[in-house]
């Protein structure tokens, strides 16, 4: 099918920008969604699904802005999507969910902190609401991390192996490619470079107080943002997607 | 695995002026994490500006056995009610 993804139009570096930020959001929500019945305990069942709606919501306002945020949310394939490959990882266990959550808040956090001075008017006034949310999710992430990692020798195996997952995704989200730098120099987007010393900084922070070691360096991977997914991906975008395309007509 | 962790009595400020108002329990594994699961599982829909949370363990209850001596008096004593007073339609809250 034809991409929806207006590549050749003049602001492609702002919807190119926007794609990244919304399908992060979208493909995070739709991961933490799947808890919904299956938390640990009901209070976290909550808990994850306020997650994922505020990132649903958040995903809903960035892709109405790059288009028509159903068919972009819908209606794209796998190679067609430009979040990063952290929030497509699988939930595992809860510390590895909690891990991909601080990892992906945190950066998403001070990504948002400086949006709020972009000169995008949406990306600005957007920031300004969701930067609330995420320093909750930021929050949340970083307690319950440092709980798992100071908590039984169970958990904090668990918390420890979770991280050890997800960081060598992490490399990904202060790289810098030819459609970011064009939306940095515009002046709408912010550059993660400006903030990985601050990131890294503040994970260890967390780690630390929860009695965790920061994770051995890996090789990273890279290639969300130019399409190049795991496998993750396909299968969760095969169930989120499903029903409108079995039923293009279906309204709710 | 909830069972674990201790029960925490919820106390949600609906706005300023009016005060706290028990609105249920969650069980949480400390103080910080109760707050934490009150706002998710009581304020979502803005129902509140404060929350309290309390150890029920905390809780000190009268005795349904003493629910006589305790309240019984009072029902005979409806002078006790502002009822026999115009309230002015701008007061609130009463």
């Amino acid at each position: 099918m034809a991409s929806v993804a207006p590549v050749d139009a003049p602001d492609s570096a702002r919807v190119g920008y926007l794609l990244r930020l919304g399908d992060d959001a979208l493909v995070l929500g739709q991961r933490l969604s799947e808890w919904c019945g299956h938390a640990p305990v009901l209070e976290v069942d909550l808990s994850l699904a306020n997650l994922a709606l505020d990132l649903i919501g958040e995903a809903n306002l960035l892709l109405g802005t790059a288009g028509d945020a159903d068919r972009l949310a819908f209606h794209r394939d796998v190679l067609e999507f430009h979040n990063c490959l952290l929030v497509e990882q699988p939930n595992g266990d809860f510390a590895q969910t909690i891990a991909r959550q601080l990892l992906y808040s945190t950066w998403q956090h001070m990504q948002l902190q400086r949006l709020t001075g972009s000169s995008d008017k949406f990306l600005a006034e957007f920031s300004a609401k969701a930067v609330k949310e995420i320093a909750y999710h930021r929050e949340l992430a970083s307690e319950w991390t440092v709980r798992l990692g100071d908590g039984t020798e169970e958990s904090a195996r668990r918390m420890a192996e979770g991280l050890d997952w997800c960081w060598r995704f992490v490399p990904e989200l202060f790289e810098v490619d030819e459609t970011l730098q064009a939306a940095i120099e515009s002046g709408i987007a912010a550059d993660p470079r400006e903030f990985e010393e601050q990131y890294r900084l503040a994970i260890a922070a967390v780690l630390a107080e929860g009695q965790l070691e920061t994770p051995a360096e890996q090789r990273p991977i890279l290639g969300g943002r130019r399409g190049h997914h795991s496998e993750h991906l396909g299968h969760l975008l095969a169930v989120m997607q499903f029903l409108p395309r079995t039923y293009p007509d279906a309204t709710w | 695995m909830s069972g674990d962790w201790p029960l925490w009595e919820v106390f949600v400020r609906a706005k300023g002026g009016l005060s706290h108002r028990h609105v249920g329990s969650v069980h949480a594994p400390d103080a910080e994490l109760a707050l934490r699961h009150a706002r998710d599982t009581y304020t979502r829909r803005m129902e509140g500006v404060s929350l309290w949370v309390v150890p029920s363990a905390e809780i000190v209850a009268s005795d349904p056995d003493e629910a006589g001596e305790l309240f019984e008096p009072a029902e005979s004593k409806i002078y006790r009610h502002p009822t026999f007073y115009d309230i002015p339609d701008e007061v609130k809250h009463i």
